[in-house]
């Protein structure tokens, strides 16, 4: 089948401005925002967000990675597989607003392992869960706080995020 | 990744790298607030140790719980493994009991290597020492050591490519030296060694080492680092060499040796250590000296070994897996 | 009793005709006719061979019964070719009085399967210090001649040379087990590259060599007659032939492993390849080939060292040393020595039979498969192959390092004093066996 590009590079930053504004208005008092992406394109989300939110509101953000391999419910069906680290910023997440970033939600397992893996760094006020895409499919209670683009799809169909700092260029499609 | 770890000359360079970087995540763990790791729940890792070593087995221990895994310890002394009980009925005993990783340290060269060739018990093997023969995750520790105090945070996807490295002692008898050799030649060390005669193997000149025989002309070399091995007096009875007093004198890692290192050489010693005979205070309490580091970094690398060896299926399964 | 007629073998693999025999002995060769009553044996392309004599044997009984017996051992040897066995001293008690040889011998005589040739103790208990009672051996029934304290080495250089001495005086002679006990304490595979990479003691070449050149120094001295066991460097092969080229009376033996087998198979740390002496390098194995070749070395020896499962299965160090021989190694010797073309099949007459038969001083030997001479004799299907298992072995023990590898050659007949122990290609059973080889000897 023949890949179908769904959202295009000025799609992609107009999607992940409206994500840092929706951010900044749901943002309580004088809370300090951590912006945590799961590795890999995630992460580069999120320091992409965290960097749009320090123009317009300077000074009350971070942004660092949460690796969540270990945490997986299927590490032991499938090959080890390498982790990659995790950066929490100076100040860590104890009474932090952390938003969780990642590109695709689907069955919500990854964002399940997030939320353990997040605990056993220290007690966030709240936490948020922003992503690029929501395909839909989950299988666990979880929704996501900010979406870019809901993407109705079928199991049978492939989403591809591509980011230009890993993969060259800034697309997403889907086969 | 390798079913077993049983030799470092099992591992390529991107294998000995994997787990080097994978230790750099669990020691980042270890300051978290919770230091505790899911990955090895529900799995069942046994340390079985024919010959005494509180160190090892203790820094096994903890790295087998930090990943929540179950651990049960079989030490030679007090269980069956003393009575007489073979390498195989043992074996076969654990294999019953659900082990998923055997952690062994055997006072017999090729134990570990039996275990997992022989066809007892389907585990993962890991080597914690075979009697003269290789102690991988010990070698492993001393490159994660090395790279660290040579590359900082630095460190991930690096080798050791240019460091040069003197190994001194009693090379025959050590089967840390023999890990080191591989290991560190593989991760592109230059690999010196340095002893009497006496401790050489038979046939060193076919390893991929520059041999001295005296320590002075090792530290003309200037090397990067300094790894004394603990030598063992006893051997002074098989006439390997006369007294420890002349041992000290021409291999020992003495408080005037000292002066000849290099600002940033570092001193290694994988313990415990016979202060006086191989390796003077001077030398061990040094800046220098890497000692406590080694036994912190332990833990990391065995955490890598059993999280890459254990926690994963050994059946290939679909590449990707997760949420797409 | 019946005589038996074999057809159309080729002896020595030289000519073809038909032997007869009766009670026992070779009578006719020729091209015969079948006699009434006659058994005839089709041996159309089988080779006959003297029956084969090791001078080399653990039989383990008594002692070591859960190993091997005197029974099990001579059914392995039957099933390989052998018709006559040293057996080793090293048993519990050691064979060091006439009291143990001659039970030895008797059980061998009433087995039937070989002729069973009890090798004595030098000194009493293996210890290495006091000379055992030789003489009374020697006198004894068993008529022992060949004298070793196998398992260890005769260190004490002046025992040995009172051994040497004292052994000639009953036309016997000492089988030495060249090692140097002090430079091979805890010695676990042979000293090189590869002991090193692999952390086992390593077995230096030095501490065999060592031995041979002060024993053949001793021999030559005290005019004795020198045997030394298992032959496994190619240094000792240049001590042992400067020793015959000075005419001193030195005999020497290989064992089919060192023909075959290296030191790269302890990599494995598989046990079955744990030997004493240890499996050396390439260079010595083609040495000692040659040396067998051109007669510096005189004979093939098996050392049948047979041992339980759970002596093997454990770690190396903790293993048992040796292995089981006497099965295959007609087929060793072919693939090592025939087939390479440095031997012919009269050569392992002479390296399997007749010289191992006079340095044990076994009667009947001398002159093989000729009228008159006893009808030992074995009939070998040299063309065929087979890839060896447990199955082929016919002893207690399964310790052969062959299992697994496919080699040459099959035994399909043997005949001890005319008895058939083999019967195409099957061990016939123990009764029959005893019944037939009791009214032989009856006559
Ligand atoms: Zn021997």
């Amino acid at each position: 089948m023949v890949a179908r590009t769904v959202l295009h590079d000025a799609d992609i930053t107009r999607a992940l401005r409206r994500i840092a504004h929706e951010v900044l208005e749901s943002r309580r008092g004088d809370g300090r925002l951590v912006f945590l992406g799961i590795p890999t394109r995630g992460a580069t989300l999120a320091l992409r967000i965290q960097q749009i939110v320090d123009e317009i509101e300077p000074g009350v953000s971070s942004a660092g990675s949460l690796d969540i391999t270990l945490y997986r419910d299927d590490l032991a069906r499938t090959p080890t597989r390498t982790p990659a680290p995790t950066r929490i910023p100076a100040g860590g997440i104890d009474d932090a607003i952390v938003v969780l970033v990642d590109d695709v939600l689907y069955s919500g397992r990854t964002i399940r392992a997030a939320l353990d893996a997040l605990v056993d760094h220290g007690r966030p006020r709240v936490v948020r869960l922003a992503v690029l895409v929501d395909r839909g499919h989950r299988e666990l209670p979880i929704r996501a706080d900010f979406v870019g683009k809901n993407l109705p799809s079928s199991t049978s169909e492939r989403v591809s995020v591509r980011l230009t700092e890993v993969d060259g260029n800034d697309e997403v499609t889907i086969e | 990744m390798i079913q077993h770890l049983l030799s470092t000359r099992d591992l390529d360079r991107e294998a000995a790298i994997r787990i080097l970087d994978v230790a750099e995540d669990m020691a980042q763990t270890a300051d978290r607030e919770v230091r505790k790791l899911p990955p090895l729940r529900g799995k069942t890792v046994v340390n079985l140790f024919f010959e005494d070593s509180t160190r090892t087995r203790l820094s096994f221990e903890s790295a087998a719980k930090r990943l929540s895994a179950d651990v049960i310890t079989f030490s030679a002394k007090g269980s069956s493994v003393s009575k007489g009980e073979s390498l195989k009925d043992t074996a076969q005993t654990l294999a019953a009991m659900g082990a998923d990783a055997i952690v062994v340290r055997h006072h017999d060269s090729g134990a570990a290597h039996q275990l997992a060739h022989a066809g007892w018990i389907d585990a993962a093997i890991i080597n914690a020492g075979d009697g003269t023969h290789e102690h991988p995750t010990q070698a492993l520790l001393d490159a994660f050591t090395m790279r660290s105090r040579r590359h900082g945070a630095d460190s991930r996807g690096r080798g050791l490519d240019g460091l040069r490295v003197a190994i001194v002692g009693d090379i025959l008898h050590s089967r840390v030296a023999r890990s080191n050799v591989w290991l560190l030649t593989t991760l592109g060390a230059e690999v010196h060694v340095v002893a009497p005669r006496t401790l050489l193997p038979h046939g060193i000149e076919h390893w991929p080492v520059t041999v001295h025989e005296h320590l002075d002309d090792a530290l003309a070399a200037a090397p990067g680092a300094v790894m004394m091995l603990r030598i063992q007096t006893e051997r002074m009875r098989d006439a390997f060499f006369p007294s420890s007093r002349e041992y000290a004198r021409e291999w020992g890692l003495t408080a005037e040796r000292m002066t000849q290192l290099g600002p940033d050489t570092m001193v290694m010693h994988p313990g415990p250590m016979n202060r006086g005979l191989e390796i003077s205070s001077a030398a061990a309490d040094s800046s220098a000296s890497t000692v406590l580091d080694q036994v912190t970094n332990g833990v990391s690398i065995r955490m890598a070994v059993l999280y890459l060896l254990v926690a994963g299926s050994s059946e290939t399964a679909d590449s990707t897996g997760g949420e797409r | 009793m019946t005589g038996i007629l074999i057809r159309g073998a080729s002896s020595l693999g030289e000519h073809t005709d038909d032997i007869r025999i009766r009670d026992g002995v070779i009578i006719a060769r020729g091209s015969l006719t079948a006699e009434l009553g006659e058994r005839v044996i089709d041996a159309a392309g089988l080779i006959a061979l003297p029956g084969l004599v090791d001078l080399h044997t653990h039989l383990r009984e008594p002692g070591g019964e859960a190993s091997e017996t005197v029974l099990t051992g001579t059914r392995a040897a039957a099933a390989g070719g052998f018709t006559a066995v040293h057996a080793m001293a090293n048993t519990s008690p050691v064979a060091d009085t006439a009291g143990v040889v001659e039970q030895v011998q008797r059980l061998g005589e009433r087995h039937g399967y070989a002729t069973v040739r009890p090798i004595g103790a030098v000194t009493v208990g293996l210890a290495g210090e006091q000379l055992a009672e030789i003489g009374a051996m020697a006198r004894s029934t068993a008529a022992v001649r060949v004298f070793s304290d196998d398992g260890f080495c005769v260190h004490d250089p002046l025992i040995m040379r009172r051994a040497l001495e004292y052994v000639a005086t009953f036309d016997g002679v000492v089988a030495q087990h060249a090692q140097e006990p002090r430079l091979t304490q805890g010695a676990q595979m042979n000293e090189g590259a590869l002991s090193g990479e692999l952390g086992l003691a390593g077995w230096p070449a030095v501490a065999e060599e060592a031995i041979i050149a002060r024993d053949v120094l001793l021999a030559q001295h005290v005019g004795a007659r020198l045997h030394i066991c298992h032959v496994s460097t190619a240094g000792s092969v240049e001590v042992v032939r400067w020793a015959k080229a000075r005419g001193i009376a030195v005999t020497a033996e290989a064992t089919p492993h060192h023909l075959l087998l290296t030191e790269d198979l302890a990599r494995g740390y598989d046990a079955r390849f744990k030997v004493n002496p240890p499996l050396r390098r390439d260079e010595d194995v083609l040495a000692l080939r040659a040396a067998l070749a051109d007669g510096t070395i005189d004979i093939v020896a098996t050392d049948h060292a047979p041992h339980p499962t759970e002596a093997k299965e454990c770690t190396w160090a903790e293993a048992a040393f040796g292995m089981v021989g006497l099965e295959s190694a007609l087929s060793i010797v072919q693939r090592t020595m025939v087939d390479t073309g440095l031997l012919e099949w009269r050569g392992v007459a002479r390296v399997l039979s007749t010289t191992p038969a006079e340095i044990g001083r076994v009667p009947g030997y001398a002159e093989p498969l000729e009228v008159g001479s006893p009808a030992h004799l074995t009939l070998i299907d040299a063309s065929s192959e087979r890839t060896w298992s447990v199955a082929d072995l016919r002893g207690r023990s399964q310790n052969s390092p062959f299992v697994g590898e496919t080699l040459p050659g099959r035994v399909v007949h043997t005949l001890h004093r005319g008895v058939s122990t083999v019967l195409d290609a099957e061990l016939v059973d123990a009764e029959t066996v005893a019944a037939a080889h009791e009214a032989v000897t009856r006559g």
